[in-house]
């Protein structure tokens, strides 16, 4: 379990590009395979740590470590998420200083760059059609989560209406607040 | 490099440490975030660095995979006092979030199933998937308009949706390193081109 963990993160650690929500499509992809957490309690797990402090995928890490095999559990999963950045780093930074500047990485890079935002929007898709409208595969009916589509509405025309009104979005905590009190008055 | 005695070097690396768990505890919102923060420390406040070398910094902390916030502690660690430099920092940027998180995790549960609690996060799902779209819309207007950005992102895009509700396993790792391949693929025909002519 412990190698399981360690290696896990290890490989999200070292393929996931574009920081933050660029590491949430492999992170769930993965926890949902494993069966580590339910799509809900990932999706809670996010708002928390959206909420504390430092880099999601230590967050994220941490968590998962914690829930499935407790503090050692814990460590392992940190320790891999956090090692291949470290190398990576340590390497560019000690012998091979120059390697953005040739063409070929930087070919591959640009390659990544699209790669990342289609991800990131996909996942939101997905995590949407299973959600909100009961549809994760084909073979589902879909059974549309109207509570859920309600809160989602609100949400969007706040934001809209925010952004209008003071020229800027939303601050994400601001958000989960709000959706926090929409669930307790509509799931009441 | 001037030579400094152990002390010196001692101080060094407490300071550092001070200095990143002071900006791991206290960056909320992720990684560019806190590259705004870690400018204001070294740049600003400490002196430590050039703004051209915390440029090198952010660019190569973006660009390489892994947590923007360990990428540049791991950077800036090793800059300012080599390999010990670097494990200092980056041990030091995640403990705050490690501890805490720790803590969240022995009581998450119980907190959840209390019913007022359970019911504001369900509130709390549907903002994330709208917090999920929002960063990807945000990154989406930052992309540039080119025909190999359009391709790869609507490509991926469908083949990942598609793939996903006929329920077929087909990892984001793929899709990572094919697109990266395409890139290379790209830029290697074009400059075969050129070279041909």
């Amino acid at each position: 379990m412990l190698w399981q963990l360690f290696w896990t993160f290890l490989e999200i650690g070292a393929v996931s590009f574009g920081g933050g929500y660029g590491m949430i499509s492999l992170i769930r992809e993965k926890v949902l395979l494993h069966g580590w957490l339910e799509e809900t309690q990932f999706l809670s797990f996010i708002a928390v740590s959206e909420s504390t402090p430092g880099p999601l995928a230590i967050n994220m890490a941490t968590f998962i470590g914690s829930s499935q095999a407790g503090a050692a559990g814990a460590i392992c999963a940190t320790l891999g998420v956090v090692l291949p950045s470290f190398f990576i780093i340590l390497l560019i930074a000690a012998l091979i200083h120059n390697l953005l500047q040739y063409a070929g990485v930087n070919a591959f890079l640009s390659g990544i760059r699209p790669c990342v935002v289609a991800l990131i929007l996909a996942t939101a898709v997905t995590m949407g059609l299973s959600s909100l409208l009961g549809v994760s595969t084909l073979a589902d009916t879909p059974a549309p989560a109207w509570q859920g589509i309600g809160i989602l509405a609100a949400l969007l025309l706040l934001h809209f209406g925010w952004q209008k009104w003071k020229g800027k979005a939303p601050s994400p905590i601001a958000m989960i607040l709000v959706s926090a009190v929409l669930g307790v008055v509509v799931y009441h | 490099m001037p030579h400094r005695t152990l002390q010196e070097e001692e101080r060094s690396l407490w300071t550092l440490f001070g200095t990143f768990f002071k900006i791991g505890l206290f960056t909320f919102g992720g990684g560019y975030a806190m590259i705004a923060l870690l400018e204001n420390e070294f740049i600003t406040q400490k002196h430590w660095l050039g703004r051209d070398e915390f440029l090198d910094m952010a660019a190569i902390a973006e660009s390489t995979p892994g947590p923007v916030a360990i990428n540049s502690a791991t950077y800036l660690g090793y800059k300012l006092a080599g390999v010990p430099g670097a494990a200092v920092a980056t041990v030091a940027v995640s403990l705050p979030s490690f501890g805490i998180i720790y803590a969240i995790s022995l009581f998450f549960d119980q907190f959840t199933s209390l019913t007022v609690v359970a019911h504001a996060f369900q509130g709390i799902q549907v903002c994330v998937i709208y917090l999920i779209f929002l960063a990807g819309v945000r990154m989406l207007k930052a992309l540039e308009r080119t025909p190999l950005n359009v391709g790869i992102l609507l490509v991926v895009m469908a083949c990942m949706i598609a793939f996903s509700l006929l329920a077929v396993k087909f990892s984001s790792i793929a899709f990572i390193l094919l697109s990266g391949m395409v890139g290379v693929a790209v830029w290697g025909t074009g400059r075969n081109q050129k070279g041909g002519r």
